[in-house]
C-alpha cells in the first residue's frame, strides 16, 4: 500500500492544533488511514488505494482537519477563467486520446513545497495513474511556454528534444533507450506508430507523455510561480479527477486556479471542472446498512465532517473524490464520521443450525486414529519444487507450474504427497528414531473441472525406522480402514520411487485410492536418509 | 536422615556402586571400578547426593578424546608404523612404499617428516626417490613408538602425565588423531552419613525392589518391605502421537462458527480470476491483479452464466445503482487461472447459488500470496472467512459476530477501524490489543458486501456481512512463535513438545 510522508509541523499548522501522540495515532487510524510511524518531525501514513486524494500533505490535512471538526463541509475553490487553450489534435486518438489541464498561479515554492509537489505527482502516478498507464501527469513552468499548446502524435523520428535531466537533445528512440524514465515507461508506447507530445505555439516539445518532460520547458524550480498542469490518458473522467486532486492540493498550498479551454474532436471543454457531483442518499438506507437510528438531520453534519456538502436528500461530492460510485460509499463515510468506535456490537436474531463438512469430521477422526498409534501430524505447505516432487523421488509426475513465483524453491503444485513427507524425514534426520508421521495435503492434476485442474485431498503416512517395512505400513493402513469401516484391495504396481516388488496400488471399491510401499534406497540416499522408510498415500474422499 | 532407613531403601544401582565410594573418586574411575555404565553411575551418584550420602562436585575440564583418524590408526597402525613396516624388507621407491603402506599423500608427507626427525629413514635421489631404513629405523620396527603407547591409553584422558605432554602436543597437531574437548568432571566423596552407611553390612538391609508377577503369584512380597522411592527425582520424558497444533486450532475455530449456527464450506485452491476477483467487483486494472502478489497458473477456466451480470456491474453498474468502473470488462482476463488469494470467493459462489435466506456460512482454507518467505511473511496461510446474508442484518451485527469470535479466541480487547477492500463498504480491519507489545495487531478484514457484488450474484440487494481473518498470527501469539516459518517447520522435537491448543470459556 502507498504511504505518504507528512511534515508534522506543516500538518499541525494546517489543522490548527497540536495533538498528543496517542490521540494523533488514534484519530489517523479511525479516519481509515493507517499510521505507519510518527517522529518529532515526520508522520508516515499508509493510504488505501481508494483514496488517492489523500496522497498529498494538503489533501491529507484538508480531510483530517475536517474529520477533527475544525473546518468541515464542502470546500469551495475559486476558478478564474483564462484565455489559454489546449488543442487535442485528432492524431492522438489511437495513442493517448485525452488530456485534462489547468493553470495554477501565485505559487510560492520552497524546498518543502517542491518536495510535496514531487510527492503528489509520484504517488498519483503509481496508484491512481496505474504506473502512468491510466494517467500521466506533467507540470511545467508557465513562463517558458508560448500558448496555445497542442497535444498531438508524431512519428518517432520527428521527435527530438532535451529530456529532463537527460544528455542533451536526443531522438525519441534514444530517450526510450537511454533515459531512466524511457527505460521504465517506454513499454507504454511499444508498438505505436506515433508518439504523443505536447507542443507549444513556438513548436517546442514540452513533453512526451507518459515518459518524460523536456529539460528546457518542463522543470519546476523555486523560482517557478506559475505552472501549466496536464494529465493525459484514455478516459477523460479519470484525467479530470486526477487533475482535480492536484489543483485543489496546489490551491491549498496558496495557488490560484485558472481554467483553460480544451478543443478536442470538434468539441469544447473547460478544464478543470470542480463542481461537486450530486448523489441522492436516504437516511433509511444509511440506517438499514449500519444498524443505527440516525435522523435525517444527522446526515448533514456527518457528511460535512467528511468534506461533503448536503442539501435536500443529496450529497455534494468534492470534485477530488474518485471513489464514490454508489450511495454505499457515502454510507461508509457517514460511518467513519459517526466513529467506528461508537457502534454497539449486537448479535442478530437469525437462528440457524450449524453444519460441519464431512471431510472435516473425517480428517479429525483419521488424526485421532493415527495419534492413537503414536503418529505425529505435520503441517505442510503446498507449494513445492520439481526437485522435491520428481528429481529426488526418481519420479516423473506431471507437475503444474506457477507462472510467476517469487521463490524458485516453491514454484510448482504438488502432484503427490509422499515427497512432502520425505522432505520432513530429511529435515529431521538428526533426530531420534523411530519416526511416525502423517500429514494431509491437496494434490493437483490436469482433469475435468471448471478450471481444468482436479484437486484431491490426500493423507500420507510414513514410518522411518530400522524396522520400517511394507508390513508395518500395511498394518497401519489396515487398522485405519477397519476403524473407519472401510475395506481395500491391494494390487501389485511398479513405481520408480519404491523397491521393485514392494510397492502396490490401494483400491477402494475398485477406485484407485493411492499407493503403499518401501522407498527405494536410491531415493533415501537422495534425501540423505540412512533409515528405511515405508509409506502410504491415500485419497481422503474415498474414506468418507 | 536415619542411616538404617537409608540403607533399607537403597536403589539397586546405589547398592552396587556404594562399595566403590570409600574415597574421593571421579565418575570414570567409578565406572571402571564398578563395571557399571556411565549413565548408571551418574544416576546413582545423583540419588546418593540427594540423600546427602555423598558430596558431588562438578568441574569443567578439558579432556583428550580420540578423533576419527585416531580410531582408524588404532586399528590399522599409525602411518609411520605402516611406512616402517613397508621398508622392513629393504629399500623401496617412496611411491611404492606409500602404496604398500596404503598412505595418502598427506599421511606420507607427515610420516616422512616424523621419521626423518627420528633419524629412522634416509632418502636418496636416484632415478626416483628411494627410501631406506637407518639403523635407528630398523630398531624401531621391533619397538613400540611412544605415540602408539599413548594412543592405547584409556580415552577420554583427563590428566596427562608430564612425560606424555610432548607426545600429545605433537599428535594434537596432526589431522583428527586426538582432540581437546570441554568436559564436565564429576567427583564424588562420601559424607559422614555416607561413611556411616558404608560401615553397615548393607546385605542385611534389603527391601523389595520392583513388584513382579513372580512375587505376586508366589505371594513372596508378604511380610517384606518395599524400597521407598525418591519421589521427587526426575523421570525420563515420554511423548505421544498427536494432531498438529495448527489443526488443533483450526478444529477449535471451526467449533466456534458451528456453535453460532454456521455451515462449513470447502472448495478448490485453484480458481479463475472471475471468482477470486471479478465476482467481488475488484476492477480489472486493480493493482492486485498486475502486482506480483498473485500466483498465476497457465490456463483458462470456464465462466459461469452469471458472468454477464458481473460484466454489466463492472462496466456501468447496471441495475445496482452504481456507476461501475467504466471501460470494457475483459472476459478473457477473468478466465485466467490462479491460486486463491482469499477464501471470500466461496462466499461469492454461495450468493450465486442461494435459494433461501438466511445464509450463514464459513470456511477455513489455505490462501496464497506471492511473497518472499521470511520471519513475518508466508506465501500460503490460513484464512477464516464467512458471510451472513439476511434482510435484517447490519454493520452492528458484523461487529457482534467479530467480537464473539475473538472473545472465544481469547482476545478481550478488539478494535474495529475503517479499512478498504474493493468488495466491502463499509470495510474494516479487525485488530486485537497485544498486552505485552502494547500495540494493535491486525488480524483480518471485514465489511458489508457492496451492492455491485451482491446484486449480480444474488439477483437482489441484501445486506451481506463478510470477513476474512488470518489464523497464523493468532497461533504465533498463542504459541509465542516469533518466526512464522516455525509454524510449518515440522521439527519433530518441537511437535512433540508443543502444548495442546486450549481455550476455555470463563
Amino acid at each position: 500500500m502507498p504511504t505518504i510522508t507528512l511534515n508534522r509541523k506543516v500538518l499541525e499548522a494546517a489543522i490548527g492544533k497540536k495533538l498528543a501522540e496517542d490521540q494523533l495515532k488514534e484519530r489517523i487510524s479511525m479516519l481509515g488511514t493507517d499510521l505507519e510511524s510518527v517522529t518529532k518531525d515526520e508522520i508516515i501514513v499508509e493510504i488505501f488505494p481508494n483514496r488517492p486524494d489523500l496522497l498529498s500533505d494538503s489533501g491529507f490535512a484538508r480531510t483530517f482537519k475536517s474529520f477533527l471538526g475544525a473546518e468541515t463541509g464542502l470546500k469551495e475553490y475559486k476558478i478564474t477563467k483564462s484565455k489559454h487553450k489546449l488543442i487535442i489534435d485528432p492524431s492522438v486518438k489511437d495513442v493517448r486520446p485525452w488530456s485534462a489541464c489547468a493553470i495554477v498561479t501565485g505559487l510560492k515554492l520552497d524546498d518543502e513545497k517542491i518536495r510535496e509537489l514531487i510527492q503528489i505527482q509520484e504517488k498519483l502516478h503509481i496508484t491512481f495513474g496505474r504506473n502512468r498507464k491510466k494517467v500521466a501527469i506533467g507540470i511545467y513552468p508557465l513562463e517558458s511556454i508560448q500558448m496555445p499548446i497542442t497535444f498531438k502524435a508524431l512519428a518517432p523520428q520527428q521527435i527530438k528534444f532535451h529530456a529532463l535531466e537527460g544528455k542533451g537533445v536526443q531522438s525519441a528512440a534514444e530517450i526510450l533507450e537511454t533515459h531512466p524514465a524511457g527505460k521504465a515507461y517506454g513499454h507504454l508506447l511499444e508498438g505505436k506508430a506515433r508518439y504523443p507530445v505536447f507542443v507549444d505555439a513556438k513548436g517546442s516539445i514540452l513533453s512526451m507523455p507518459p515518459v518524460i518532460n523536456s529539460h528546457d520547458t518542463g522543470k519546476v524550480t523555486e523560482k517557478t510561480k506559475e505552472v501549466f498542469i496536464e494529465c493525459s490518458g484514455f478516459d477523460y473522467s479519470a484525467q479530470a479527477k486526477c487533475l482535480n486532486m492536484i489543483v485543489t492540493a496546489l490551491a491549498d498550498m496558496g495557488g490560484s486556479i485558472h481554467a483553460m479551454e480544451i478543443e478536442a474532436y470538434g468539441k469544447k471543454l473547460v478544464s478543470p471542472d470542480l463542481r461537486p457531483e450530486e448523489m441522492p442518499i436516504t437516511i433509511a438506507y444509511v440506517n438499514k446498512i449500519l444498524g443505527l437510528a440516525l435522523k435525517e438531520s444527522d446526515l448533514k453534519p456527518l457528511l460535512e465532517r467528511m468534506g461533503y456538502g448536503y442539501e435536500k436528500g443529496k450529497a455534494k461530492i468534492p470534485a477530488y473524490r474518485a471513489d464514490i460510485l454508489h450511495p454505499i460509499d457515502l454510507v461508509e463515510d457517514i460511518a467513519i464520521a459517526y466513529g467506528f468506535e461508537n457502534f454497539t456490537e449486537e448479535l442478530p436474531a437469525v437462528a440457524t443450525i450449524g453444519k460441519e463438512q464431512g471431510i472435516s469430521i473425517l480428517k479429525r477422526k483419521i488424526s485421532e486414529i493415527l495419534a492413537g498409534l503414536g503418529f505425529l501430524e505435520c503441517a505442510t505447505l503446498h507449494l513445492t519444487s520439481k526437485e522435491t516432487q520428481n528429481e529426488k523421488m526418481l519420479a516423473k509426475e506431471h507437475l503444474i507450474p506457477l507462472l510467476n513465483a517469487v521463490n524458485q524453491e516453491y514454484n510448482v503444485l504438488p502432484a503427490w504427497a509422499v515427497p512432502a513427507l520425505m522432505d520432513i524425514f530429511h529435515r529431521n534426520r538428526q533426530h531420534e528414531y523411530p519416526q511416525h508421521l502423517f500429514t494431509f495435503l491437496t494434490t493437483f492434476a490436469k482433469g475435468q473441472s471448471e478450471t481444468g485442474i482436479t484437486e484431491v485431498q490426500k493423507l500420507v503416512v510414513g514410518i522411518a525406522d530400522e524396522k520400517a517395512d511394507y508390513t508395518k505400513a500395511k498394518q497401519v493402513l489396515d487398522y485405519l480402514l477397519r476403524m473407519l469401516g472401510k475395506d481395500c484391495a491391494i494390487e501389485k504396481a511398479a513405481h520408480p520411487s519404491f523397491i521393485p516388488g514392494r510397492v502396490a496400488k490401494i483400491l477402494i471399491g475398485n477406485k484407485d485410492a493411492g499407493l503403499i510401499g518401501e522407498l527405494h534406497p536410491k531415493v533415501l540416499e537422495n534425501w540423505q536418509l540412512i533409515m528405511p522408510v515405508s509409506v502410504f498415500e491415500i485419497d481422503v474422499n474415498l474414506l468418507l | 536422615m536415619d542411616v538404617k532407613h537409608l540403607a533399607q531403601n537403597l536403589h539397586p544401582l546405589e547398592r552396587k556402586l556404594l562399595p566403590f565410594l570409600r574415597q574421593r573418586s571421579t565418575l570414570p574411575e567409578l565406572a571402571k571400578a564398578s563395571g557399571m555404565q556411565d549413565v548408571e553411575v551418574m544416576r546413582a551418584l545423583q540419588w546418593l547426593s540427594n540423600k546427602q550420602a555423598i558430596t558431588l562436585t562438578q568441574e569443567e575440564k578439558e579432556q583428550l578424546v580420540l578423533g576419527n583418524n585416531g580410531k582408524l590408526y588404532l586399528k590399522q597402525g599409525l602411518p609411520e608404523r605402516r611406512f616402517l613396516n613397508a621398508l622392513a624388507k629393504g629399500p623401496l621407491p617412496v611411491k611404492e612404499a606409500m602404496q604398500k603402506a596404503k598412505l595418502d599423500i598427506n599421511e606420507l608427507n607427515i610420516c616422512l617428516g616424523l621419521l626423518r626427525k627420528k633419524n629412522a629413514v634416509s632418502l636418496v635421489k636416484e632415478k626416483e626417490l628411494i627410501a631406506s631404513l637407518t639403523q635407528e629405523g630398523k630398531k624401531l620396527t621391533e619397538a613400540e613408538l611412544p605415540e602408539e603407547a599413548f594412543l592405547r591409553k584409556a580415552f577420554p584422558l583427563i590428566t596427562i602425565e608430564p612425560k606424555d605432554k610432548s607426545i600429545s602436543d605433537e599428535l594434537l597437531k596432526r589431522k583428527d588423531i586426538i582432540r581437546l574437548e570441554k568436559a564436565t568432571l564429576w567427583t564424588a566423596e562420601p559424607t559422614t552419613l555416607g561413611k556411616d552407611l558404608l560401615s553397615l553390612n548393607l546385605e542385611s538391609f534389603s527391601a523389595l525392589d520392583r513388584l513382579t508377577p513372580d512375587l505376586l503369584q508366589a505371594g513372596k512380597w508378604k511380610g517384606k518391605a518395599f524400597r521407598e522411592y525418591d519421589l521427587t527425582s526426575k523421570v525420563p520424558s515420554v511423548y505421544g502421537g498427536k494432531r498438529h497444533f495448527v489443526s488443533q486450532a483450526i478444529d477449535y475455530v471451526r467449533s466456534i462458527w458451528l456453535e453460532m449456527g454456521f455451515t462449513e464450506l470447502t472448495g478448490p485452491l485453484v480458481q479463475t480470476a472471475f471468482w477470486d476477483l471479478d465476482a467481488l467487483f475488484v476492477p480489472q486494472d486493480h493493482p492486485a491483479r498486475q502486482m506480483q502478489d498473485t500466483f498465476f497458473i497457465d490456463g483458462k477456466g470456464k465462466l459461469p452464466k452469471i458472468a454477464d451480470e458481473v460484466r454489466k456491474a463492472h462496466e456501468s453498474g447496471h441495475s445496482t445503482g452504481s456507476k461501475g468502473w467504466g471501460g470494457k470488462w475483459d472476459a478473457e482476463a477473468a478466465k485466467q487461472l490462479m491460486l486463491i488469494t482469499h477464501d471470500t470467493y466461496l462466499s461469492a459462489q454461495v450468493l450465486s447459488q442461494a435459494k433461501t435466506l438466511p445464509i450463514k456460512t464459513f470456511q477455513i482454507m489455505k490462501v496464497f500470496r506471492n511473497e518472499a518467505l521470511d520471519w513475518k511473511h508466508l506465501f500460503e496461510f490460513y484464512q477464516v472467512g464467512g458471510i451472513v446474508v439476511d434482510e435484517s442484518v447490519t454493520f452492528c451485527h458484523l461487529l457482534g459476530y467479530l467480537k464473539q469470535f475473538f472473545q472465544k479466541m481469547g482476545f478481550e480487547k478488539i478494535r474495529i477501524r475503517p479499512a478498504h477492500f474493493p468488495y466491502v463498504e463499509p470495510g474494516c480491519e479487525v485488530e486485537v490489543f497485544h498486552p505485552e507489545k502494547k500495540q494493535w495487531i491486525e488480524l483480518g478484514g471485514a465489511g458489508v458486501f457492496r451492492p455491485e457484488v451482491v446484486k449480480p450474484l444474488l439477483g437482489k440487494e441484501v445486506p451481506v456481512l463478510a470477513w476474512g481473518l488470518g489464523l497464523e498470527r493468532i497461533l504465533a501469539d498463542y504459541y509465542k512463535i516469533t518466526d512464522l516459518r516455525d509454524i510449518y517447520r515440522n521439527d519433530i522435537r518441537q511437535l512433540k513438545e508443543t502444548r495442546y491448543w486450549m481455550r476455555c470459556p470463563r
